[in-house]
C-alpha cells in the first residue's frame, strides 16, 4: 500500500512502486484529465503537481511521489474559477484539447511563480508542453489574461 | 428549393419530435426511408417533451470545432439559442453518410459544407412541425406565429414551448419544402460563438477514446512488428504471463497483445515477449530505395487531371523553358492522443468506443474481427485527442476486439507513442517533375507538372481510383488557377511497399510546395516580382486577386524590416482560397519565421472565431513538417519514435499569424486544412529571398536550415 495526497484527499493504492504517478491517477484513481502523450517527458500532457512544483507524471514513479501532495487538473477549481481556466475559457484556447491540460498545469505553475510573465519566461515554461493543434498563440494570450485576472483577484 | 429530405419519426421518443434525414436517393442500395422505418437510432435531432433538444452531431470533435459549428446551423434554423442544444455523437449508420464523400466520415475538410443545407433543413423542418402543432391548437394560421428560443408565440403573445407540442409535432405531416432564411437574417451563422467543448477542456473531464472505463475492464498492449508488414514467426508468452498483473497473452491480426489489469502491466510485460518476426517484404526497404523506387516509376505517363491545350507541344516550340525536380517525405501524423480502441465483445453484440474518424468502416473492421453481423456492432465516438487524418485508419480496431473476444471482457488496447510513431499510414513521399515555358515574349505559355507517388486512395477507396486518377493526388495541381494556354497535369502511380495515409491537407501539402515554389522560379527567371508576375496571370480569379492584395497589404509584402525576407504563396483548396506571406530572418543559418499573414475566402463562415483558429493551427502543423517533419525508413524500419527525434513545434517556435478573413456569403469552404499546404512554400520563396538558394527537397533540416 502507498499512501497518496491527491487534490486534497489521502488514499491508499496497491500498486508496484515503479509505476509512474500517471497511471495510478488514470488508471487506479479514475483522474483521466491528465493524458499520455510520449510517455519519455517529451511532451507535457502528463504534467501534474508535486508540492506546487509542475512535473511530468509520466516519468514520476510513485515511489518518489511519498507524502507530497499532488494537484491535478480536477484539483485546480471545482467551477472553473481558477484564473488560467477562466482565461482558457475566455479565448477558447483548446481545439482538441488533449494537451491542454498540461498546458494549463504548466501556466497555473509559472503564474504561481511570476504573477507577471514576461514573453521569454512563457517560452521558457511553456517549453515542455506540445500542443499538436498549434494552439501556442492563444495559450500566449490565455498566460497574459489570466495574469490579469490574478492581478485583480 | 429542392425536395425535402428530411422525416420525421413517427415512433416518439420518450413522447417527443425526432428529425431524421432521408438517405440520398442516389446511394446504391440504400432503401427509401420509409417514416415507420426510422427508428431512434437514425435520428439527428430530438425534441423530447421536457423540453430537451439533442442533436446527434455525425461528424467526429477532434479540435476543427465541428460540437459549435454543426449545432449551429440547426440553431439558426430552429430558433433556439446555441446553449439550448445538447450535442451528443451520432452512431454508424446510413443517414450520416458524407454525401461529398460516399460514407460516414470525417474529412477533407467536409464538415461544413456537407453539413450546410442538410442540417438548416433539418432545424428549418422541426421549427415548422412545432410551429404548425401550435398553431393548430390556438386555431390560428401558423404563418402568423414567430419563435423565440425555444417557444411558439402566437400573435397575441400566447406561447407553448417546444416540448408541449413536440408530440403533436411529430403527428403532422412533413412539410414538402421549407424555406431556408436568407444570409442577412443570420443572427448565429456568421457571429462568432464559444465553443461548447470548452468547458470540458480546461477541468479533464472531457472523454477521449484513451479515458474509457467500462466495469470489469482490462488493458492491453500491444507488440507490432518492427520492420512494417511484418508477420509473427512464432513467439512465447510464458514469461510475460507470469508478469504480475497479467490475464493473458493474445495472438492478434497485428501482433502479440498482452492483456492485463493495468495498463502499465500490460506495458512492462510486453517486454519480456519473445517474438520471432518474418521480416516480410520491406526487409531491406530504405530511404534511398524509395528514392529511387519514385524516381524510376516516374518514366512515362500517369493518369491525366488536367489537359488544356497541348503543353507538350508548346514546350517544344518554346522561346525558354524552365524544369525543376522536387522532392518530399514520409510524415507521421503524430496526434498528441496515441492510438487506441476499447471493445466490449458480448455474445449479444459488440460495443466499440474509439476516437475515430469513419464510424462505418470502424464496424465493418469491428465486425469481421468478431465475425458478426455488421449491425450487431454499436461504433461510440469519442473526442479526438487529434486527428489530422490518422483517424481515418482503422488498424488499431481489430486487435482490440480480437482480444477482447478472447479474453471475454471489455479491453482497451493503448498504443504507446513509439507503437504510434513507427506504426503510421505516413503521408506519401513524392517526386515530382515541373516545366514551364514562355514564349518569345515572356508569356507562360505552358506548365506541365508530371507527380509520382504512391495512391492513398487506391489502399482506402479501390473503386475510386478504378475509375478515374485518384483525386486526392492531384489537388492543388489540377486547379491550377493561372490563365496559361496550356497546362498538363497528370499522377503517376508508384507504391513503395508501406501504408500512406491522408495527412492533414493531404495532396494540397505536396502540390502547392511544388505549383507555389515553381511559380516564383518561374517569376525570377523572368526578373519579375512573384507578386506581379502571380498577378498577372490571375487576371480571371477575383478570389484570388482579392486575397493576394489583401495580404500583400498587411504583411508589406516586399518590404520587410531590415534583416528580414518576404515570401508567399496562393492556392485554391476545399472551396476556400487563400494567401500567406510570410516574414523570416535567418538566425546563425537557420531560418526563423517570425510572422505569418494569411488573408482567407472561405465563403459563408460559420463560426468565425473557429476560422481563425483553425488556420493559425493548420500554419503551425506546416510549420511543424516544414522545419523538421520526415519519417525515414532504414531496413524496414522506422528510425523515428518519439518526440525527440520527430520535432514539432513548440512555444518558441510557433508563428505570430495574422488572419483576414474577407467578408462573403459564398457557399462555406473547408478551413480546416487548407492553410497547412502554404506554409513551406511561402518560407521556401522566403529563403530564396534571403539567400539565392532554391529549396526542392523537405524538409528544412535536411538543408541544415533548421
Ligand atoms: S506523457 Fe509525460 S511528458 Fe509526455
Ligand atoms: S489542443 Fe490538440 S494538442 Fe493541443
Amino acid at each position: 500500500m502507498t499512501k497518496l495526497s491527491v487534490n486534497g484527499k489521502s488514499m491508499d493504492v496497491d500498486v508496484d512502486p515503479e509505476t509512474p504517478l500517471l497511471w495510478v491517477l488514470r488508471d487506479t484513481l479514475g483522474l483521466t484529465g491528465t493524458k499520455f502523450g510520449c510517455g519519455m517527458a517529451l511532451c507535457g500532457a502528463c504534467t501534474v503537481h508535486l508540492n506546487g512544483q509542475p512535473v511530468r507524471s509520466c516519468q514520476t514513479p510513485i515511489s518518489a511521489v511519498g507524502d507530497q501532495p499532488v494537484t491535478t487538473i480536477e484539483g485546480l477549481s471545482a467551477d472553473h474559477s481558477h484564473p488560467v481556466q477562466q482565461a482558457w475559457i475566455e479565448l477558447d484556447v483548446p481545439q482538441c484539447g488533449y494537451c491542454q491540460s498540461g498546458q494549463i498545469m504548466s501556466a497555473t505553475a509559472l503564474l504561481t511563480e511570476k504573477p507577471r510573465p514576461t514573453d521569454a519566461d512563457i517560452d521558457a515554461a511553456m517549453a515542455g508542453n506540445i500542443c499538436r493543434c498549434g494552439t501556442y498563440q492563444r495559450i500566449r494570450a490565455a498566460i497574459r489574461r489570466a495574469a490579469e485576472i490574478q492581478s485583480k483577484a | 428549393m429542392s425536395a425535402n429530405p428530411i422525416h420525421v419519426s413517427r415512433r416518439t421518443f420518450l413522447g417527443g419530435l425526432v428529425i431524421a434525414i432521408a438517405l440520398p436517393a442516389c446511394k446504391p442500395g440504400a432503401k427509401p426511408a420509409g417514416e415507420n422505418k426510422i427508428i431512434e437510432s437514425n435520428a439527428w435531432l430530438r425534441i423530447g417533451t421536457d423540453d430537451s433538444i439533442t442533436f446527434l452531431c455525425d461528424k467526429s470533435e477532434m479540435g476543427q470545432g465541428v460540437y459549435t459549428a454543426l449545432p449551429m446551423l440547426i440553431a439558426e434554423e430552429l430558433g433556439v439559442n446555441l446553449d439550448r442544444i445538447k450535442v451528443e455523437f451520432a452512431p454508424a449508420g446510413d443517414p450520416y453518410v458524407n454525401n461529398l464523400l460516399g460514407t460516414q466520415i470525417t474529412g477533407g475538410s467536409t464538415s461544413v459544407r456537407d453539413g450546410w443545407e442538410k442540417l438548416r433543413t433539418a432545424g428549418a423542418t422541426a421549427r415548422q412541425l412545432l410551429v404548425a402543432a401550435a398553431a393548430e391548437q390556438w386555431g390560428i394560421d401558423a404563418r402568423s406565429c414567430s419563435v423565440e428560443n425555444g417557444v411558439v408565440v402566437s400573435p397575441h403573445r400566447k406561447k407553448l414551448r417546444f416540448g408541449e407540442v413536440a408530440e403533436a409535432a411529430a403527428k403532422l405531416p412533413v412539410p414538402k419544402e421549407v424555406a431556408l432564411k436568407p444570409a442577412h437574417e443570420f443572427t448565429l451563422i456568421g457571429k462568432s460563438q464559444r465553443r461548447k467543448d470548452t468547458p470540458s477542456k480546461v477541468d479533464g473531464s472531457c472523454v477521449y477514446g484513451i479515458d474509457v472505463k467500462l466495469p470489469g475492464m482490462l488493458y492491453a498492449a500491444l507488440a507490432q512488428s518492427p520492420v512494417l508488414k511484418g508477420t509473427v514467426k512464432r513467439f512465447s508468452g510464458d514469461k510475460a504471463q507470469a508478469m504480475p498483473g497479467v490475464v493473458a497473452v493474445v495472438q492478434t491480426s497485428s501482433g502479440i497483445a498482452v492483456v492485463a489489469d493495468s495498463w502499465w502491466r500490460a506495458r512492462k510485460a510486453r517486454d519480456v515477449l519473445e517474438i520471432e518476426w518474418d521480416a516480410g517484404p520491406n526487409a531491406a526497404l530504405d530511404d534511398a530505395k524509395i528514392a529511387a523506387i519514385l524516381r524510376k516509376g516516374a518514366a512515362g505517363e500517369g493518369r491525366v487531371a488536367r489537359h488544356d491545350g497541348d503543353a507538350a507541344a508548346a514546350i517544344k516550340g518554346a522561346a525558354r523553358v524552365v524544369r525543376a525536380d522536387y522532392e518530399l517525405p514520409l510524415l507521421a501524423h503524430a496526434t498528441l492522443e496515441p492510438q487506441n480502441c476499447t471493445a466490449d465483445v458480448r455474445d449479444d453484440g459488440v460495443d466499440l468506443y474509439v476516437p475515430t474518424q469513419v464510424q462505418q468502416i470502424a464496424q465493418g473492421v469491428a465486425a469481421k474481427a468478431a465475425g458478426v453481423d455488421a449491425a450487431k456492432v454499436k461504433v461510440h465516438t469519442t473526442f479526438l485527442g487529434g486527428g489530422f487524418g490518422r483517424r481515418l485508419e482503422v488498424d488499431f480496431i481489430p486487435a482490440a476486439v480480437e482480444v477482447s473476444k478472447a479474453v471475454r471482457k471489455p479491453v482497451k488496447l493503448l498504443w504507446t507513442r513509439e507503437d504510434d510513431m513507427t506504426h503510421d499510414a505516413y503521408r506519401p513521399p513524392a517526386f515530382d517533375q515541373v516545366a514551364g515555358a514562355f514564349d518569345a515574349k515572356g508569356n507562360l505559355v505552358a506548365w506541365n507538372l508530371h507527380l509520382t507517388g504512391p495512391s492513398i486512395t487506391a489502399r482506402m477507396f479501390p473503386s475510386v481510383t478504378e475509375k478515374m486518377v485518384d483525386p486526392f493526388a492531384v489537388e492543388a495541381a489540377s486547379n491550377y488557377p493561372y490563365d496559361v494556354p496550356n497546362v498538363h497535369v497528370d499522377f503517376k502511380q508508384q507504391e513503395i511497399g508501406i501504408d500512406v495515409g491522408y495527412w492533414r491537407s493531404v495532396s494540397h501539402a505536396l502540390n502547392c510546395f511544388v505549383a507555389e515554389s515553381f511559380m516564383d522560379e518561374l517569376a525570377v527567371s523572368q526578373k519579375k516580382s512573384p507578386l506581379d508576375f502571380r498577378m498577372a496571370l490571375l487576371e480571371k480569379q477575383p478570389r484570388f486577386r482579392q486575397v493576394l492584395k489583401l495580404v500583400a497589404r498587411e504583411s508589406r509584402y516586399g518590404y520587410p524590416p531590415k534583416g528580414c525576407h518576404h515570401g508567399l504563396a496562393v492556392m485554391e483548396g476545399y472551396g476556400t482560397v487563400m494567401a500567406m506571406v510570410v516574414e523570416i530572418f535567418l538566425e546563425g543559418g537557420k531560418v526563423q519565421v517570425r510572422r505569418t499573414w494569411c488573408a482567407v475566402d472561405c465563403g459563408q463562415q460559420i463560426n468565425p472565431d473557429t476560422v481563425v483558429a483553425q488556420v493559425e493551427s493548420s500554419i503551425n502543423f506546416g510549420l511543424s513538417a516544414l522545419l523538421w517533419g520526415e519519417i525515414n525508413i532504414a531496413n524496414g524500419r522506422v528510425r523515428q519514435t518519439n518526440f525527440h527525434d520527430y520535432r514539432v513545434v513548440r512555444m518558441s517556435e510557433a508563428a505570430r499569424i495574422d488572419t483576414y478573413v474577407v467578408g462573403s456569403d459564398g457557399p462555406p469552404g473547408g478551413i480546416g486544412e487548407p492553410a497547412t499546404a502554404l506554409v513551406a512554400p511561402a518560407v521556401c520563396n522566403a529563403i530564396y529571398e534571403a539567400t539565392g538558394r532554391r529549396i526542392r527537397s523537405l524538409p528544412l533540416s535536411r538543408h541544415k536550415l533548421a
